[in-house]
């Protein structure tokens, strides 16, 4: 690691990567001209060890999404100062020690919101129209011999319950408005801002909706917010997509809602226990799974550099960080 | 309901006659709601050559309802001599030899814009499943392979895409305004510019195709439009450029389409319409930036029922006399 360094990269402020984020691969160099790397994953020592070795002193860390940040990690780095997240979630970083520690957090803002809205009503449209499944019929050669293909759901006029209406939830709202849909939404307080119905309790939003939608941050009031009771509630012809985080909706039992035909078809771009998927969904024509790359695009990508390079170089040039969550 | 009547022939007579001419699986889910209106002769359940069966029984039928796949020629309309209305289930006409109709006096009615909104939603979802690989993904994960490959599916974003709309009917204007939602910029290429649009219009299809990063065909098939995708074109969309037909296959030059996928001079293609339906150029299997479907984008809850209004309504009005609900059209 530190065999090879160039003066010039001696000079450069050091961060520690941990994950390492998709993003950091892909712009390792342009990384790399700017900081000098701690590359834990590529040691043979276990991570505590690693840490305890070589990052006493480092004050900032860039952090994939998927990396628990916790308190443990946290007290193996007593020099932190500063968290880029390279995800718009935080629920994988113990936010109160960092509080505690007055450790800094940026995450990736409302970087991903497009493209995340872009993909909900993606899979959204997938499960309602077929799509998915009757490219798989025709590829199978099946489209001459099984005549006519049952009827799809249609979109306009349908209400869809937005549950979490932050920047995810209003793109994913514009858009489906669009298609002719009627939005209402759940949220812990109601936007002054916005005219959409709101429903102070999930299961109301579930009873009157045809289609829920999962916008919402990880925390310890969602966890498991979708549970039988709301997706009885949401119904035989409902519908449900998420893209937030897997633990928001009671897993086990979306399962078993989709097995027994309770509710009418899922999209699915996260899990509780990724990357590993309930095998009963793969045989469900009514469900459509995604492999939790909503924010990926190549564009983003780089917007993703942009803004976790520009958030490090802010911190090392003592301005001001560009998307803090937690700011001392 | 209709009962059995013992006079044979007065409360028949009383109802219109009608020719059903092609096959709809939607004309028998709602047989119960036609024959308690309407007398309905049906050739295609006949042994007999259609021509006979018109001859023997369909002489004095005024009125006809045509699927989409049926062929309705000059010759069957010879046939038919009392006929004096059309009402066809689809909104293209591609398949009714209209010159002859207006020769005859032979009133056509196609379906209008009821199904434009369901068929824009196909369009779209099939714009958002090749940009963002979704059924590619979806088998991705179906298959096991999330686990063991860790592979992330890069996509394409939608904002600020360069979206080419050919042909802006009714259908080409709702694909518009839900792709604008996305934040993509519309074009568009028509027979003539529309007044009171602010998209660019586009008199030259290559133009279209050079600005454009996805093209949308939503056209009518015409003589004009046959195979107005072809190679020239599909090349100037280019290796990144991606193409959608929710029309009629018969407007993209489906071999040169296969060979540019092939070859991929061309990024991915979403298709719910083929030159010889149902037979599908079998090269596209294999093709995960390829989406296919069985010509069902008008085929939801939705749109039976508007369909069902639309026949009826518009038959009910011609046996009594009444304006009919559709415009007449005299011109595709």
């Amino acid at each position: 690691m530190a065999e090879d360094e160039t003066p010039e990269v001696q000079q450069l402020p050091e961060i520690i990567v941990l994950g390492p984020p998709v993003v950091f691969e892909t712009y390792e160099k342009e990384f790399c001209s700017k900081f000098r790397i701690l590359r834990p994953w590529e040691s043979t020592l276990p991570l505590s060890e690693f840490l305890l070795a070589h990052a006493q002193n480092t004050n900032a860390a860039l952090c994939s999404g998927y990396f628990l940040l916790s308190t443990a990690v946290l007290r193996h780095l007593p020099s932190l100062r500063l968290v880029v997240t390279t995800s718009a979630g935080v629920d994988h970083i113990d936010l109160s020690e960092c509080r505690r520690r007055q450790i800094s957090v940026a995450n990736a803002s409302t970087l991903f919101s497009a493209d995340v809205a872009d993909l909900a009503v993606g899979l959204l449209l997938n499960v309602m129209r077929q799509i998915s499944a009757a490219n798989r019929l025709v590829k199978n050669g099946l489209w001459p011999k099984t005549g006519d293909y049952p009827f799809g759901s249609k979109l306009g006029g349908k209400k869809v319950g937005i549950v979490g209406l932050g920047s995810i939830g209003l793109e994913v709202a514009k858009r489906l408005e669009a298609f002719g849909c009627i939005i209402s939404y759940h949220s812990r307080e109601k936007k002054s801002f916005v005219l959409y119905p709101f429903y102070r309790d999930i299961l109301e939003l579930a009873a009157i909706s045809d289609v829920l939608v999962i916008c919402c941050a990880l925390t310890k009031q969602t966890r498991h917010l979708i549970d039988r009771e709301v997706l009885l509630a949401l119904g035989k012809k409902g519908f449900i997509v998420n893209i937030a985080r897997g633990p928001i909706i009671d897993e086990n039992e979306l399962v078993l809602c989709l097995q027994q035909g309770l509710i009418a078809g899922a999209g699915l771009e996260v899990f509780e226990n990724e990357p590993h998927v309930p095998e009963a969904l793969f045989s469900l024509n009514n469900v459509v799974l995604s492999p939790h790359s909503a924010a990926f695009t190549m564009e983003s990508l780089w917007d993703s550099y942009e803004i976790t390079s520009g958030n490090l170089e802010a911190f090392f040039s003592n301005k001001p960080l560009l998307s803090p969550v937690l700011d001392k | 309901m209709a009962t059995p009547t013992q006079k044979p022939s007065s409360p028949r007579q009383q109802l219109g006659q009608i020719v059903h001419l092609g096959l709809s699986s939607f004309l028998n889910t709602h047989h119960k709601e036609f024959s308690s209106k309407f007398q309905i002769l049906r050739p295609s359940e006949s042994k007999f050559p259609l021509n006979q069966f018109f001859t023997a029984e369909a002489q004095n039928t005024q009125a006809a309802i045509c699927s989409g796949g049926f062929k309705l020629s000059a010759d069957i309309l010879r046939h038919l001599p009392s006929l004096r209305l059309i009402v066809a289930t689809t909104s293209g006409l591609n398949n009714i030899d209209l010159s002859e109709c207006r020769k005859r006096g032979i009133s056509v009615i196609n379906a209008g814009n009821i199904y434009s909104a369901d068929v824009a939603d196909l369009a779209v979802g099939m714009v958002i499943d090749l940009m963002r690989k979704i059924s590619a993904g979806n088998r991705f994960v179906k298959t096991g392979l999330w686990p063991k490959q860790g592979d992330y599916l890069l996509g394409s974003k939608l904002g600020g895409k360069q979206v080419g709309i050919v042909g802006l009917g009714s259908i080409g204007v709702e694909v518009a305004k839900r792709l604008e939602a996305f934040g993509c910029k519309i074009s568009y290429y028509s027979r003539k510019k529309k007044p009171c649009v602010s998209y660019t219009f586009y008199s030259n299809i290559h133009e279209l195709a050079s600005v454009s990063d996805i093209l949308v065909i939503c056209c009518a098939l015409t003589e004009q439009t046959r195979h107005l995708i072809n190679r020239e074109v599909l090349l100037t969309l280019g290796k990144e450029g991606l193409i959608v037909n929710i029309a009629r296959g018969a407007i993209i030059d489906e071999k040169e389409l296969v060979r540019c996928l092939l070859q991929r001079e061309i990024a991915g293609a979403g298709l719910d319409v083929f030159e010889h339906e149902p037979r599908v150029p079998q090269e596209l299997f294999g093709l995960d930036n390829v989406v296919l479907s069985p010509h069902f984008a008008v085929y939801t809850e939705g749109a039976s029922r508007h369909l069902e209004e639309h026949l009826i309504g518009n038959l009910e009005a011609f046996f009594s006399n009444r304006p009919l609900l559709s415009p007449v059209l005299d011109d595709e």
